[in-house]
């Protein structure tokens, strides 16, 4: 996989809490348009394939991505919906790439959160026969999962809350972010309780927006810029669906899944050699054990490598530079922008939360009860 | 199209209208230990898991990770496809992305669906524009009836067609012990049926089933250590439009540019077929009802417009004839919407192995055409062959 797949150009919307002036094809065309504009290319003569993620639930609607081909100039043309995470649909875009079958290919994602009750479409994804009736939703399954990481590894809540503290901050110094805020830990930890010990702050708030970027083949990403980001490996892997089947202070298929990605990239040591991470938090907690998940410390010691400051705007790996999750980005679109920001900061285009000289970076996306699945790209300059 | 991957096991649960002693999770099991068992491998021989269905009929949000206890992809990586009706055969497309491009060496392909747990035509019901269409239109039926009316109109067809093309597809899934509806009707039967929405009578429309198919993809090195009757993709091509788009331009008149023809004349023109009904011998066609055969047989670019219905008059298109449609039954008999499209895939393979038993049809086999459909008028086609050599 190294350097055969480039991506040329992403954009975003910016993330608001609702957009009730935009139908939903008109998130992807405000994205599509600024995408096509920063490639410098045909929308209609150079894109040969659009892969777009989005989710029928959360739209409403039975194919979901029957608006998409409208505003991309779809006609005629090769088109196909991933109903995971955006993360996936960009590792299958650049699998288009990858056999040959196409040059040139547009990759979008979108989800209004706003227009639905999300709560009830976790519960549905939940399963039906022995648990769905319990009531269980995301954040009900994630205090268990944080309680247990608790117990298990002697984590604090004072620990997911500095997460929270780095990431509100961050996103002071990010355009798109939807909530940024310079809070203490002690804010977060007075905040409104959900299910503890998830407190409202400690949760992803519910967000609209899109996403979209170009991807190319090596001769092609050359052509349209001087700043192409590779994509270098690239893993994905699933977890058990019940609960008690997992262990849920530890996250086996991110481990298997970044493995497979930076033996791809030839990465030996990931916290050395990778310049900055940006991962899917849904909630603070999941921060921490993602960073373990993805080999950049032991397992149980998130805690510990947050106290260290490493994963800071200044430290030694910044994490979420952008603001994460946390900062408002909806679900589906979550994947994919934690690839866009990744993309913009190889190329040296993150303004204020740049982290010099940036070099290799990890995205990260994940879906499904208590991160049941994950994404896992390494991208290069 | 130079990657080799080949199709090395198949797997089907029987189709009926109602399971209630199976979960979806054993439902969908069954076809993948079928589909192992075909391939002479375990799970552990697989690297990724393609799952396909269309959420809102059963419900169920990111069933790729709500199966995944039943699916064998725990540990593995995997994509879960949802496209309409073509995401049977979307899904196929992308188990042949993951080999051809080198990520994984075998793929599970999993298409289901389970219609008897949730409204399916309130379902179809929201794929229309909310804001302006969706109040006039109902389910699949209303644009399944309008691209019927237009091909009886434009090509000058007879309604009896109809009657004829159904009563051959209720002789095929009669063979077919995997079918849902296996009743034999004569073409008296299908006609006097009641009419639902003109022209389509209520033996012309297609079932709600539920039921699974499974696959095993391998890349070339692997499938021949598999199997000894692997059956090559040599080619597909996905032709999707925008919303009402495809619909309007297989109704709209002048000069024919649908979605069909477009990737027909790709898949004819980039393998060197001249005369596509001789140098391919059978086709397993999406088809949701009975006047979809000669409408697509002319818009695929198989043989000149108007001139479809007179050859299936005399034949052509029977389990016997010299171009056989669907002898498994086909849709209009078997129609679990997110196996529709992997069913016609595993069909058209098992016609290649000569593995499909009674419903094999009578001629040799070397070459043969899968389609899905869906969307609004959207198209997947795959041409599949038994020797690449």
């Amino acid at each position: 996989m190294p350097d055969r797949v480039g991506i040329v150009a992403a954009a975003m919307t910016k993330f608001e809490a609702a957009k009730p002036w935009q139908h939903l094809a008109e998130l992807v065309l405000e994205v599509t348009d600024k995408v096509v504009e920063a490639a410098g290319i045909s929308l209609q003569k150079d894109v040969e394939s659009i892969v777009s993620c989005s989710q029928d639930h959360w739209d409403g609607r039975t194919i979901s991505s029957m608006p998409i081909p409208d505003v991309t100039c779809g006609h005629l043309k090769d088109e196909s919906k991933v109903a995971d995470d955006g993360a996936y649909a960009v590792l299958y875009g650049a699998m288009h790439i990858l056999s040959g079958d196409h040059k040139l290919v547009l990759v979008v994602s979108h989800c209004a959160e706003s227009h639905t009750d999300g709560t009830i479409i976790e519960n549905w994804s939940i399963d039906h026969i022995f648990t769905r009736m319990l009531g269980l939703d995301y954040t009900l399954a994630a205090a268990m999962q944080a309680r247990r990481y608790m117990d298990k590894y002697g984590i604090t809540p004072e620990q997911f809350a500095k997460v929270v503290v780095k990431n509100k901050g961050n996103a002071k110094k990010n355009p798109y972010a939807q909530d940024s805020a310079t809070l203490s830990v002690i804010d977060v930890l007075k905040s409104q309780m959900l299910a503890d010990p998830i407190t409202v702050m400690d949760r992803k708030p519910v967000s609209d927006g899109a996403c979209a970027m170009i991807l190319a083949t090596e001769e092609i990403a050359k052509k349209l810029t001087d700043k192409p980001v590779w994509i270098k490996g690239a893993g994905n892997c699933y977890d058990p669906h019940f609960l008690g089947d997992r262990e849920l202070a530890d996250c086996d298929a991110l481990e298997t899944a970044s493995k497979k990605a930076y033996k791809m990239a030839g990465i030996k040591n990931p916290v050395k050699e990778i310049d900055v991470v940006e991962l899917s938090e849904y909630y603070s907690y999941q921060e921490l054990l993602w960073t373990e998940g993805l080999g950049l410390c032991k397992r149980g010691e998130g805690g510990k490598f947050i106290d260290s400051g490493k994963t800071q705007l200044n430290g030694d790996i910044p994490v979420n530079p952008s603001g994460g999750l946390l900062s408002g980005i909806p679900i589906t679109v979550a994947g994919m922008s934690r690839v866009a920001e990744a993309v913009w900061q190889l190329q040296g285009r993150s303004g204020e939360r740049q982290i010099p000289g940036a070099k290799l970076a990890v995205a990260h996306g994940c879906g499904g009860i208590c991160g049941q699945m994950h994404c896992v790209l390494v991208l290069g300059n | 199209m130079s990657h080799r991957v080949a199709i090395t096991g198949i797997g089907q649960t029987r189709h009926s209208g109602r399971r209630p002693y199976h979960n979806d999770g054993e439902m969908i099991h069954e076809a993948v230990s079928l589909a192992l068992a075909d391939a002479d491998i375990s799970i552990k021989d697989i690297d990724t898991v393609i799952i396909g269905n269309m959420d809102l009929f059963e419900g169920h949000y990111l069933n790729d990770a709500m199966l995944a206890d039943y699916s064998g992809s725990i540990g593995k990586s995997g994509f879960k496809m949802n496209t309409g009706g073509t995401v049977g055969t979307m899904e196929v497309i992308t188990a042949w992305y993951n080999i051809a491009s080198g990520q994984s060496d075998t793929v599970l392909v999993i298409g289901w669906e389970k219609h008897d747990e949730g409204p399916v035509t309130s379902a179809i019901t929201t794929i229309y524009e909310p804001a302006y269409t969706r109040w006039f239109s109902v389910g699949a039926l209303s644009g399944l009836a309008l691209l019927s009316d237009d091909y009886l109109r434009r090509a000058n067809c007879p309604m009896e067609i109809g009657g004829i093309v159904r009563s051959y597809m209720s002789e095929n899934a009669s063979r077919n012990p995997n079918a849902h509806l296996r009743e034999k009707y004569t073409v008296q039967d299908v006609m006097n049926a009641r009419m639902v929405l003109y022209p389509l009578t209520l033996l012309m429309i297609c079932p709600t089933s539920l039921g699974a198919c499974a696959m095993v993809l391998a890349k070339e090195s692997k499938a021949k250590k598999m199997t000894k009757k692997p059956v090559w993709i040599k080619d597909h091509v996905t032709v999707h439009a925008e919303e009402g788009g495809g619909l309007f331009d297989a109704l709209s008149g002048g000069p024919r540019r649908t979605t069909e023809t477009e990737a027909g004349k790709t898949i004819l023109k980039r393998n060197h077929i001249t005369k596509p009904l001789e140098e391919i011998q059978l086709f397993e066609m999406y088809d949701p009802c009975p006047f979809f055969h000669p409408f697509f047989l002319e818009d695929f670019q198989l043989c000149p417009e108007g001139e479809a219905w007179k050859l299936i008059e005399k034949g052509l298109t029977s389990r016997e004839g010299s171009f056989p449609i669907s002898p498994s039954g086909g849709v209009m008999c078997t129609n679990a919407i997110g196996d529709s499209g992997t069913l016609r895939v595993a069909e058209a393979a098992l016609q290649l192995r000569e593995d499909a038993g009674e419903h094999q049809v009578t001629r040799k086999v070397t070459q043969a055409l899968a389609s899905g459909f869906g969307g609004s008028n959207w198209t997947d086609l795959f041409l599949l062959t038994n020797s690449l050599d």
